[in-house]
């Protein structure tokens, strides 16, 4: 029963994919098995996260080749909350999808895409072996590719290729920081490399494939310096595609960075830790500052993702158990709050006719139930109390504090500062201020459709809203998270056993 | 043979960053396939170049026969290879389209995504009304 809870989350969205893309010339058919497969995604990985909870980690062996031979499926805390929060943005997303121009989507292939990315995302977050991980990225990659480019426009081509040429160049790092480890330890499990990597005789090369490693998860991840694909190429994508994009795709590399950098190489902390610190707060200031001289909210909100990965990054930089505690609850957090307000900007384009600020105005009078939604994850994502951003924040500021880390604290209360100011930006410019003339034309949309959009909207608000009222449980899980994270013996001991020093002996 | 395989896999490497420092994409993209080539070589050479003996286990034995080649690199190189090739055939594609929208493909011709004079994005969907733009944002937005 573990091990099917285990592959659920990928078979599902395999199944879907596969399904739907038989079904090409059905797009009512393939829309409907999406959203079958994406409830079902969702119950899915809920169940596995109960399972993770009540039962601690679950580790299954494809083929049933013992690790470190076979490929290990590893699902621990972060990892099943990771599944969870990918459950609920398919879903959300796929209901979301079914709003306004659901039809040229589908017509062009959504569905097979989508249920293809999610399989990617799922097969990151389960996988405990290096190569499998290299794999699953690029099945999300491949699938991003196509999505990212669904309507063919000149800008979604422009944008495409800024994202594919740099995302192409972060794999083949991928690739090759894969070989060195290969070579250097003998070994692809995550397990095995934790257990052999303070062992290895040349640690300068180890320590350059980690280099290498946090090059291309970075380039994911979309950190400073390499971030510059995000802000040219998001905003041109739908939104549909652009709230899973902002969502999953950055947050797959950090979950990488955090995975690889507190299993792996924790024993090199004292030489990654300042500099993933600092790659944090630049990475914290460039994208707020990006932000701030943005008219476009898909543009705006593009730079917040940015400036956001700087606060998941923290807790590896400190290494402390509140600090990565304040990681995994900030990674929870945001997710769910950036996508809301990528469907909220849809929603606004729709009733309001831009996303340009300048073209917009006047939303409060006309629509006050949306200004509300867009206030709950805005303020949130400034990390206004009482809701959950500032729980994030507050950890993961507490977590500098207490180990003296106070430029880090400080940049992060200051961007903190910057994100207010850009949030409020979009609601004097979209809401308060008159609306622009001549008054702009809402789009015309029918009733199941504005059903579609509004649904998501209010569930992932009520979730933030949860999230903040209701702390504590997510604080509990999160410092669970943070120790099974740090107690390497045990996720080493859970994946290869304890009798795994004699298999090894017997590799090539 | 270790050092002609090092050797390659730097030459392929310098090439292909020569490349992808280019601003033509057709370039940039052969530097990727080079890159992928370079990386499937070291994969191949962190197995430890040993033996032609084939890595398959005799009838009625359980265990390789002694010296066989090392198969795991095999393995993961026929799967980046597979990988490799379906990007650099995406891409290229992409390119096609984007040369063709675009009568160039060279990437500072490109600027659909990001109008250098502007600090929004157009916005394709809907026709633009007439646009009044308050005096404050222009001037910001500039």
């Amino acid at each position: 029963m573990r091990q099917m809870l285990l592959v659920a989350p990928i078979l599902i969205p395999l199944a879907a994919s596969a399904i739907t893309a038989l079904l090409w010339r059905r797009p009512d058919a393939q829309r409907r098995i999406g959203l079958v497969a994406a409830v079902l995604l969702f119950a899915a990985t809920l169940a596995l996260l109960v399972e993770v909870i009540s039962g601690g980690m679950v580790v299954g062996r494809m083929g049933n080749w013992p690790p470190p031979f076979g490929i290990a499926l590893v699902v621990d805390h972060l990892s099943a909350a990771m599944l969870l929060i990918t459950g609920v943005m398919g879903l959300a997303v796929a209901v979301y999808a079914m709003g306004p121009g659901a039809k040229e989507r589908d017509r062009a292939g959504f569905q097979p895409l989508f249920h293809s990315l999610l399989m990617g995302v799922t097969g990151s977050f389960s996988t405990g072996d290096l190569f499998n991980l290299y794999v699953w990225f690029e099945v999300m990659l491949i699938a991003s590719f196509g999505l990212l480019v669904l309507d063919r426009t000149k800008e979604q081509l422009d944008g495409g290729v800024r994202y594919v040429m740099l995302n192409l160049v972060g794999t083949a790092f991928f690739l090759i920081a894969v070989g060195l480890v290969y070579g250097l330890t003998g070994t692809l499990n995550l397990a095995d490399l934790a257990r052999l990597a303070p062992d290895v005789e040349n640690q300068g090369a180890l320590a350059a494939a980690a280099v290498l490693l946090l090059i291309s998860f970075g380039a994911k991840a979309a950190v400073f310096p390499l971030f510059n694909w995000l802000p040219a190429s998001y905003h041109t994508a739908s939104m549909p595609v652009a709230a899973i994009f902002a969502a999953l795709l950055t947050k797959v590399g950090v979950y990488a960075i955090i995975r690889i950098f507190t299993l792996v190489f924790a024993h090199d902390h004292a030489l990654f830790g300042p500099i993933v610190g600092v790659i944090a707060m630049a990475t914290m200031v460039v994208g707020v500052l990006g932000a701030a001289a943005h008219y476009d909210v898909r543009r705006i909100l593009s730079f917040h993702i940015i400036s956001q990965i700087g606060y998941m990054l923290v807790g590896v930089a400190l290494m402390t158990p509140l600090a990565i505690a304040g990681s995994v609850f900030y990674i929870i957090h945001h997710i769910i709050v950036k996508a809301n307000l990528f469907l909220v900007a849809g929603a606004m384009r729709q009733v309001g006719g831009s996303f340009g600020l300048a073209r917009l105005g006047g939303l409060w009078t006309t629509r006050p139930l949306l200004g509300l939604m867009f206030l709950i994850p805005a303020m949130s994502l400034a990390g206004m109390p009482p809701l959950s951003g500032f729980w994030g924040k507050l950890v993961v500021i507490r977590s500098g504090l207490e180990v003296e880390a106070y430029v880090l604290a400080s940049v992060a209360l200051a961007v903190g500062l910057l994100t207010l100011y850009s949030m409020i930006k979009i609601w004097n410019e979209a809401f308060w201020k008159a609306a622009p003339e001549p008054a702009p034309q809402p789009v015309e949309w029918s009733r199941a459709q504005r059903l579609a959009t509004f649904v998501p909207i209010v569930a992932l608000g009520g979730v933030t809203l949860a999230i903040g009222l209701w702390t504590e449980p997510f604080a509990a899980f999160s410092i669970a998270a943070a120790e099974s994270l740090l107690d390497r013996e045990g996720y080493i001991t859970a994946v290869l056993g304890p009798a795994a020093a004699r298999l090894v002996e017997a590799m090539p | 043979m270790e050092v002609a395989l090092s050797v390659t896999i730097g030459v392929l490497v310098a090439a292909a960053a020569y490349l992808l420092l280019a601003r033509d994409l057709p370039r940039g993209l052969i530097g990727f396939v080079l890159l992928g080539t370079a990386a499937n070589l070291l994969i191949f050479g962190a197995g430890r170049i040993g033996t032609m003996t084939p890595p398959l286990v005799e009838r009625g034995t359980s265990a390789l026969v002694a010296g066989a080649a090392n198969p795991l690199p095999q393995a993961l190189v026929l799967t980046a290879i597979v990988i490799g090739f379906g990007l650099a055939a995406f891409a290229l594609v992409l390119v096609m389209r984007a040369h063709a929208a675009f009568g160039s493909a060279r990437s500072e011709d490109m600027h659909a995504a990001e109008p250098p004079d502007e600090g929004e994005a157009k916005d394709p969907g809907i026709a633009h009304q007439t646009a009044h733009v308050p005096a404050h944002a222009q001037r910001e937005a500039v």
